[in-house]
């Protein structure tokens, strides 16, 4: 007997001293430890929530909200119910959305491009901007674009006119825009087809051309036509409709961008576009001075270096941090909510405070902004693809 | 076929030409049409701009709303007759600083060089003469006077006892709770509820401890998504992800409402405490991530070697890994800490009097209607400079650590 314990404790005792046992019995606290305080919240959350009479239940999605909605892209009335509302909050954070990535990409490009212009000014005016936009919170400067800048533009009545074809008063801006919904929507998809038909069109010319060292007219042509075609759908096909003053004040026709829209906007693509710059930044002087002094040998001018030799290889180093900034981009739309832009965030708050549900609310809040997140992360993942150094 | 140097080759740099004004003016500005025509229109917009900021700061607008609500900008609501609570933790603070200060740069030959003696000089004049601290000027200057004597001691007590270091860095932690009591009372001080704590004081404070909170939690989530054990890995990287896919309003907001619900029924922490929690594990999720960069960029070489010298798991991390990573980490890191400071002035929106939110409250009273403008550029000031500051901080360290030459 005396020999079986203390072979069992030499056992127990080698047992302590192997890794791979610890490995194991850590990981086993861990899960107890996380399972058990999960189920402690989870069990607390089910007792009140049963307490205060709202067992969680989704139902509550197909009552009527009674809240009305101040824009929205597609038709809504108070008593249309809370998913159709959420919905709408949706389609106002996606526009949001498109149109701050469309902006910050141009701008964060050009002020990280002006960064390594030879022009002092250029140069010194990019670094200001990059310097002192990253330091304010973005909450502040949407406060100050929305209250200061835009709140402090003229009455209706004396609203300024742009050339005659944009307004601007402190109750929005009016461009000019398709004449109906449908017409605008295909006309955007028109311009997403036809840049990537260009941009595979250019990369086959590129192939053959590095193939053949000639040819490639045909591609060439293709690309001619598609712009003729393009232009001409945006300029005859659009039936656009011309904001134009109404006398003592008001505008007609066109699109109004709501004071709201726009100074969100604004302050996003602001605030995004510095972080964009200083990636931009990073990117390029990522690659090496060896590849600019020998394009500058071979006597391109400084704009086809940067164009042709230097971004194509900066952007490989470029892509992966802008998928992140595009993903806070996205969620800081949620701000918008503070100047009483009707977006996702804001019409979810507006439904908690009607139905009391802060459990469901935020469900379908998290599962929204997930999967918005995720999406522009897939598109990013196959754009990083693309751009990928091809070893020959 | 070898290829020779001519002697005439030197490697040196070639000599910097200084350029008088009018030639550097023509090779920056003006090489060619196309630079000039840009010259001239920046130029053109930026001064047009300028011209009207200035014109308009000079004579439209209207900055008494500044100084007669100074002290709601700094303090909220805190009361008037326990300020000199506040002034002794901005004491403390400031000797602390100076203490540090004069300890790490023991090594310098003079701790007072030209630009901080201009620096002193600037903050000096600036407290006499800006009119909201004027009327405080006689308890500001001895606390400009405390942190160049702090500094100068510093220095001795750094050279005489090196490692006073650690030290110093208790006694940070330490005037953690000092402010905390100092702020709150309690313990022989009168109670000052959360409700009037506000202003640039419960900014600070809210950064600080959300800064505090998330460094630990941050680290402990990317060592976890490093780690070999799937089921930390796991649960590290479903937490970090998750959260990095919601927005922070949506964090607070569950932070404000929900927490008390996944809590036993009754109890109810303090909401700036919630705001803080929130906060923290919000940023924890984005400081993993850069943590995990920086572990990432550690070759495995420093491990291995490590292991095979016996050392263990905790030990490796502690002694060879960390201080690598943490090093090459630092402007990711600081960079999280600044946008945790930015993401401060969320709290607003869930109701806390934190600086934009005195701003707003402000703004609301009829007296200041429309003062809009002003209020909002003495707020982004001051963001600014603790931005500013907390980034030239992050470049001194780096300069500092970089061991490679």
């Amino acid at each position: 007997m005396a020999h079986d314990s203390g072979g069992s404790s030499f056992e127990l005792k080698a047992m302590l001293r192997d890794e791979r046992f610890w490995k194991i019995a850590f990981q086993v606290i861990t899960l107890i430890v996380v399972l058990a305080l999960v189920s402690f919240f989870l069990s607390n959350l089910n007792r009140n929530l049963i307490q205060q009479g709202r067992a969680f239940s989704f139902s509550f999605l197909t009552n009527p909200a009674g809240f009305s909605i101040g824009e929205s892209l597609i038709q809504y009335r108070p008593n249309d119910p809370y998913w159709r509302a959420l919905i709408v909050g949706l389609g106002n954070t996606l526009s949001l959305v498109a149109s701050g990535i469309a902006l910050t990409t141009f701008l964060g490009v050009v002020a990280g491009v002006a960064s390594f212009s030879k022009n002092w000014l250029v140069h010194k005016l990019s670094r200001i901007y990059v310097g002192l936009v990253r330091n304010i919170p973005l909450l502040l400067q949407l406060f100050f674009w929305y209250f200061a800048i835009y709140g402090a533009l003229p009455q209706p009545e004396n609203q300024i006119g742009v050339f005659g074809i944009a307004f601007l008063n402190n109750r929005g801006v009016y461009i000019p825009w398709a004449s109906s919904a449908v017409l605008a929507l295909l006309g955007i998809a028109a311009t997403i087809g036809a840049v990537i038909a260009a941009f595979y069109l250019w990369q086959q010319r590129t192939k053959i051309r590095v193939e053949t060292g000639t040819g490639g007219k045909t591609q060439t042509i293709g690309l001619a036509v598609l712009g003729l075609l393009w232009i001409a759908i945006i300029v005859f096909g659009m039936n656009w409709t011309i904001p134009a003053g109404v006398e003592g004040g008001g505008v007609e026709g066109g699109l109004r961008l709501s004071r709201e829209f726009v100074a969100s906007l604004t302050a996003l693509v602001f605030y995004t576009s510095a972080f964009v710059a200083e990636i931009v930044r990073a990117g390029i002087q990522s690659v090496s001075k060896g590849q600019w002094e020998a394009a500058r040998s071979l006597g391109l001018p400084a704009g086809s270096v940067m164009q042709l030799v230097v971004f194509p290889q900066a952007l490989r180093v470029i892509i992966p941090p802008m998928n992140s900034e595009y993903m806070n981009l996205t969620k800081n739309t949620s701000l918008a909510f503070a100047v009483a832009f009707p977006e996702m965030y804001s019409v979810a708050t507006t439904t908690y405070n009607q139905t009391g549900r802060p459990v469901e609310v935020f469900v379908v809040l998290m599962a929204t902004y997930l999967s918005l997140c995720l999406l522009i992360t897939l598109v990013m993942n196959q754009l990083n693809q693309n751009v990928q150094f091809k070893e020959r | 076929m070898t290829s020779v140097t001519p002697d005439s080759f030197s490697s040196a740099p070639p000599d910097v030409v200084a350029l008088g004004p009018v030639p550097w003016a023509k090779k920056n500005l003006f090489s060619d049409w196309f630079n000039s025509l840009l010259t001239l229109v920046i130029a053109g917009i930026f001064s047009w701009g300028m011209i009207r900021l200035v014109s308009w700061a000079l004579t439209t607008a209207q900055w008494e709303v500044i100084p007669n609500n100074f002290g709601l900008f700094m303090t909220g609501t805190f009361p008037i007759n326990l300020y000199p609570r506040i002034w002794a933790l901005l004491a403390i603070v400031c000797g602390l600083a100076g203490l540090s200060w004069g300890v790490l740069g023991r090594n310098l030959s003079t701790l007072f060089s030209r630009n901080v003696l201009i620096g002193f000089g600037v903050a000096c004049a600036f407290m006499v003469l800006f009119p909201p601290t004027r009327p405080s000027s006689l308890i500001l200057l001895p606390i400009v006077a405390l942190v160049a004597g702090t500094a100068a001691a510093g220095r001795q007590i750094g050279r005489k006892f090196p490692g006073v270091g650690k030290w110093i860095s208790l006694a940070w932690f330490l005037s953690y709770f000092v402010a905390l009591w100092l702020i709150g009372g309690g313990l022989g001080l009168t109670k000052v509820s959360t409700n009037d704590w506000g202003g640039l004081l419960l900014t600070l404070f809210t950064a600080v401890s959300g800064i505090a909170l998330c460094f630990p939690l941050g680290l402990l989530l990317a060592l976890g998504r490093r780690s070999a054990l799937p089921i930390v890995r796991g649960l590290s990287t479903l937490y970090i992800e998750i959260v990095r896919g919601v927005p922070l309003v949506a964090v607070l907001f569950m932070g404000q409402v929900m927490i008390p619900l996944f809590l036993p029924l009754g109890s109810r922490p303090d909401r700036i405490l919630r705001a803080i929690i929130a906060l923290a594990l919000f940023s924890a999720a984005y400081l993993a991530e850069n943590v995990r960069a920086g572990l990432q960029a550690v070759p495995r070489g420093q491990q291995e070697a490590a292991m095979s010298l016996g050392l263990n798991t905790p030990t490796t991390l502690g002694l060879i890994i960390l201080p690598q990573a943490l090093k090459i980490a630092i402007p990711a890191i600081v960079g999280q800490f600044i946008s945790l400071f930015q993401d401060t002035t969320l709290l607003s929106i869930v109701g806390l009097a934190e600086l934009l939110g005195i701003g707003k409250s402000i703004l609301a009273n009829p007296s200041y209607l429309g003062r809009y403008a002003e209020v909002y550029l003495f707020l982004a000031v001051i963001y600014w400079f603790f931005c500013y500051a907390m980034s030239l901080g992050s470049r001194k360290i780096e300069e500092k650590l970089n061991t490679d030459n």
